[in-house]
């Protein structure tokens, strides 16, 4: 099979700079359909940038990103909104509207991006609130959540399009250990029973290991290593080796 | 400098680049629906409120100039062409300027600090579109009710302080302030105010939307919001008289 179809991703020597300071150098890593990638490295070294590069939120300085074969960083308008509806993001801090309930907040790319009628879009609403357990929980706003469950919300609306490509930031940043643990179960639930393609950005080497298929290391923009996580721990480099030990 | 004409530059492609969109399906009705509700009914008891007081000192202050000269019975006149030509807008652009600027500006750059419109963007929803044409249509819309609201507030408070003082009743008080006013008194003046509804929504929502210093930016966006569109929008008036006058050569008079 070409690696480049399906949800496959490829980034293909991307660098990105903001102003003089370079973010990410000449980066090249490649994600199979199917598969999770978990992106580890100290804060500041460009793992979030990775992850915005991937969707298009930024765009590269140079290099390309293949996302089921489209050179992401090129495409505008209708093109692009064609391969960013197959992905879905969650967001560090989770990003709800704040103006709208969690019901609302699934429902509205429901709502402008598919043909669902209302019932429809209601049953793939309480589904999804399901699976991530706060099925009672729809009718409050974002602000009456916790961290955990804003998270878990997150991924929710993340999951409610049915994404082929699930694009992860820090899924257990600020939160205790038990609740970490939670949403990896749903992300491996995701990737098992979907087949969902993932890129994980974390710190959390726990639950990057339980996720986890391939394990990418950065640090100060560079790829310092990139395989398994077997190939990972006998790694030269100290630094890789920390950031992966539990 | 550069940077000055920078900024001019990129607030006017802003601008132009929301006429644009606002043409494109999806109109968004629903959104600029709601967005009317928000900028209109909130600012009503504000606006009224402040017609209503600054018709009542507008009377104070004329009322002895025009008895001095034996022209009292002209403070009805005066006060609803003051009103109609020029104080009900103004005052109505700058009070909006201040109440709903300054909201579109702090929403949005909150919106922006917390990545809701990455996430809205990552959900291949146009961000622009959903957010910002929606505002500035209803700035447009809801400036000039607004600002009727604001002329007839203007009148009542006249009518009250001028029963206070001289016992007028309401029917001449009318029959004096409509009397001689003519339609290009009202409409004009009325109609100018969508082009102050237009700035306001535009530069509060450049302001909100186009920021990327997180959290300090909120403060920033809704500051630079009331200030830049309270400036814009009195340069914008000295032009739109001249072009009312223009058009309206007996207005000048």
């Amino acid at each position: 099979m070409n690696e480049t179809n399906k949800f496959a991703v490829v980034l293909d020597h991307v660098s990105k700079s903001f102003g003089n300071r370079q973010v990410l150098c000449d980066l090249s890593l490649s994600v199979t359909p199917g598969q999770a990638l978990c992106i580890l490295g100290r804060s500041g070294t460009g793992k979030s940038v990775t992850l915005k590069l991937m969707i298009a939120l930024l765009r590269p300085d140079a290099g390309q990103i293949r996302i089921a074969g489209n050179n992401i960083a090129e495409l505008e308008g209708e093109q692009l909104s064609h391969v960013r509806r197959k992905m879905g993001f969650l967001f560090q801090s989770a990003a709800l509207f704040d103006s709208l309930t969690l019901h609302d907040n699934l429902a509205l790319p429901l709502h402008r991006l598919t043909n669902k009628s209302k019932p429809e879009i209601e049953e793939a609403v309480d589904r999804v609130l399901g699976q991530v357990g706060l099925a009672s929980d729809k009718n409050k706003m974002p602000v009456e959540l916790s961290g955990g469950m804003k998270k878990r919300a997150g991924l929710a609306r993340a999951l409610v399009l049915e994404p082929e490509l699930l694009l992860v930031d820090e899924p257990s940043s600020g939160l205790d250990r038990i609740t970490s643990s939670e949403i990896d179960d749903l992300l491996l639930e995701q990737k098992t029973r979907e087949k969902t393609t993932m890129v994980i950005v974390t710190h959390d080497a726990r639950g990057a290991r339980r996720v986890g298929d391939r394990f990418a290391v950065l640090d100060e923009g560079h790829l310092l290593a990139f395989g398994t996580i077997e190939e990972l721990d006998q790694h030269g480099n100290t630094i890789v080796r920390k950031l992966i030990a539990e | 400098m550069t940077r000055f004409f920078q900024f001019i530059g990129d607030l006017t492609l802003f601008g132009s680049q929301a006429v644009a969109r606002f043409f494109k399906p999806p109109f968004e009705l629903h959104e600029i629906w709601s967005q009317i509700a928000e900028a209109g009914s909130r600012s009503f008891p504000l606006v009224a409120a402040s017609g209503f007081a600054l018709g009542v000192v507008m009377t104070l202050h004329t009322r002895s100039t025009l008895v001095m000269f034996g022209a009292g019975a002209m403070i009805p006149r005066v006060q609803s062409l003051a009103f109609f030509i020029e104080i009900g807008p103004l005052v109505a652009g700058l009070l909006v300027a201040g109440r709903v600027g300054a909201g579109i500006g702090a929403v949005l750059a909150n919106m922006r600090a917390t990545e809701q419109i990455d996430a809205i963007e990552a959900l291949s929803i146009d961000s622009f579109k959903l957010l910002v044409v929606p505002r500035i249509v209803a700035c447009v819309i809801a400036l000039p009710l607004l600002t009727v609201f604001m002329d007839f507030s203007g009148l009542i408070g006249g009518f009250c302080s001028e029963y206070a003082l001289s016992h007028l009743s309401l029917r001449l008080y009318v029959t004096r302030a409509f009397t001689d006013l003519q339609w290009s008194n009202f409409v004009p003046p009325t109609l100018k105010t969508s082009v102050f509804g237009f700035i306001i929504g535009t530069v509060s929502a450049f302001f909100g939307f186009t920021t990327n210093e997180g959290a300090d930016g909120v403060g920033r966006a809704a500051t630079n919001s009331v200030v830049i569109s309270s400036l814009v929008i009195i340069l914008a008036d000295v032009i739109l008289v001249k072009l009312i006058f223009l058009v309206f050569p007996e207005n000048a008079i």
